[in-house]
């Protein structure tokens, strides 16, 4: 949103620096976090609460021993997993629902009640019914996600302009094409906040379900360090993988985002 | 299927009735007994009162609206046949460019087609890669113009293209509607409202009755339309008057 209505302000001539003055902001912010972190350390110096240099070192020592790497990699993996098979099967039916409103008048208290199943409930009876293992685990993670992509993907079906398919159809688009020109950009914007949401989501169940039911992952790392009380570790594990996601959504998602909203900043 | 090979060039309407279902249950009659033919590379305007049925009539024909009693035959082949359709909204899609929207309507055939003589005919060259929602609504109905005439339809169907646009504006489109149309003949269809658009553009004005709509009469102009200047409209006007004279 903010680099939305900075280009908007922003004249021609400003573009290098319209470009550099957002990371400078999110890198004083950050800055000023760790500060603050810093100095509240410094005030109450203790065990549980660890100074940023103190984590840093953890985090080095556990790379080195390739530790770190390992389980963030499992973790990494587990999250892309549910992710894919949530975005995936959470896109069909909620598109199916938004554009049958039949289906949907009959399927719509399911959604609710998955969407108000806690997400301890989905886990521990997935381990119980399918056993201690991966599918199991990437299953538990991906139900907790579908019933939100459904609800955002129903809107996003119900929002699609029924006057661009009648184009379609006049002009005899191929089923390829209207997929490509027609229902895809319509559902671009829903299918982003999905995403967004969901990697957030899917990132802090997998935790628990690592923590519940599997030897390996960020999450069995955490649980391991809550019984030696290392609270360097945990959080050096912790914010290894924020760090991670950071990455992601500064290398992946907003220039895919930036690519292909690039009809709406440019309109008049 | 068709006796004649002269017939299959002919836009020909035969419908019996069409009517909508209110939500209270009662039908409303739209269309009733609505009866007309376009010739081959002919000009017809469809001209009647606001909400008689002009664009429910262009939507059967489109094949949007298949609730109807009756049948009618559109020029072209069959699975072939290519309509070009200009909507009363340009209907462009935001997302893609100028030149996008009108190659992506292009049949796979001709997607490689050279359009840069049809987009200078209407003005277009410098917009090829705008996107429509930077353009306005002029151009963005000489685009549609563009996607409509790039296909070399059989037929043209074009639903009040110069609404909500101003007089000069409106003028101006329809010189460069007449301009590639005349370039690119074809069987052509117009809804309008605007009796002025109708005696310049057509070469047949199909009057059509109040709900239920059908055909009141034809008024043929067979006079070339470079001869009809701004006299010889006004008699054409006048003539027209005198045909119909309960046409407000």
């Amino acid at each position: 949103m903010t680099l939305m209505s900075s280009d908007k302000t922003a004249s021609g001539g400003a573009a290098e620096q319209r470009k550099v003055m957002p990371v400078v902001t999110v890198l004083s912010s950050f800055a000023a976090l760790l500060l603050v972190w810093q100095v509240s350390a410094g005030l109450w110096p203790s065990r549980s609460f660890p100074a940023p240099f103190a984590v840093f070192q953890t985090f080095l020592a556990e790379s080195a021993s390739g530790d770190l790497p390992y389980h963030l990699g499992i973790t990494l993996w587990r999250v892309a997993a549910a992710f894919f098979v949530a975005m995936i099967i959470g896109s069909v039916i909620g598109i199916l629902l938004g554009s049958r409103q039949n289906l949907d008048r009959f399927f719509n208290p399911w959604v609710t009640l998955f969407l108000n199943i806690p997400a301890l409930v989905v886990i521990v009876l997935a381990y119980i019914w399918f056993g201690l293992n991966e599918a199991a685990a990437i299953g538990a993670v991906a139900v907790n996600k579908i019933p939100n992509v459904i609800v955002t993907m129903r809107e996003g079906a119900r929002a699609i302009d029924p006057r661009y398919s009648e184009m379609a159809s006049v002009y005899r688009f191929g089923a390829l094409d209207r997929l490509r020109h027609i229902l895809l950009p319509q559902l671009q914007p829903y299918f982003a906040a999905a995403s967004r949401s969901g990697i957030s989501l899917i990132w802090k169940i997998v935790l628990v379900v690592e923590l519940l039911g599997r030897s390996n992952g960020v999450g069995f790392q955490i649980n391991l360090f809550f019984q030696l009380f290392d609270v360097a570790a945990i959080l050096a594990y912790t914010l290894a993988f924020v760090a991670v996601i950071l990455l992601i959504e500064f290398t992946v998602v907003q220039p895919l985002e930036h690519a292909s909203t690039r009809w709406r900043r440019r309109a008049a | 299927m068709h006796p004649h090979a002269g017939a299959a060039a002919r836009l020909k309407v035969d419908i019996a009735r069409k009517s909508f279902r209110a939500s209270s249950g009662d039908a409303l009659d739209v269309l009733r007994d609505l009866h007309f033919e376009v010739g081959e590379n002919e000009f017809a305007c469809i001209l009647g009162p606001s909400g008689c049925g002009k664009t429910t009539t262009l939507r059967i024909l489109l094949g949007l609206d298949t609730d109807y009693e009756g049948s009618f035959q559109l020029p072209g082949l069959g699975n072939g046949r290519r309509i070009g359709a200009v909507f009363q909204e340009p209907l462009l899609l935001p997302w893609r460019t100028v030149e996008q929207n009108v190659r992506q309507a292009l049949p796979h055939g001709l997607r490689d087609r050279n359009l840069d003589s049809l987009f200078g005919s209407l003005g277009l060259k410098e917009m090829r890669n705008f996107y429509p929602g930077e353009l306005s609504l002029g151009l963005a109905r000489r685009a549609a113009i563009a996607r409509a005439i790039a296909i070399d339809p059989d037929i043209l169907l074009l639903d009040e293209p110069f609404v909500s646009l101003d007089e000069p504006t409106a003028q101006q489109l329809r010189h460069l509607l007449l301009a590639v149309w005349s370039e690119r003949p074809t069987t052509a269809l117009m809804v309008t409202h605007n009796l002025r658009e109708a005696i310049m553009l057509s070469d047949r004005i199909i009057v059509l009755s109040e709900r239920p709509a059908h055909v009141i009469g034809t008024f043929d102009i067979k006079l070339p339309r470079q001869y009809r200047s701004d006299q010889v409209k006004l008699d054409l006007l006048r003539s027209f008057n005198r045909k119909f004279p309960d046409r407000i």
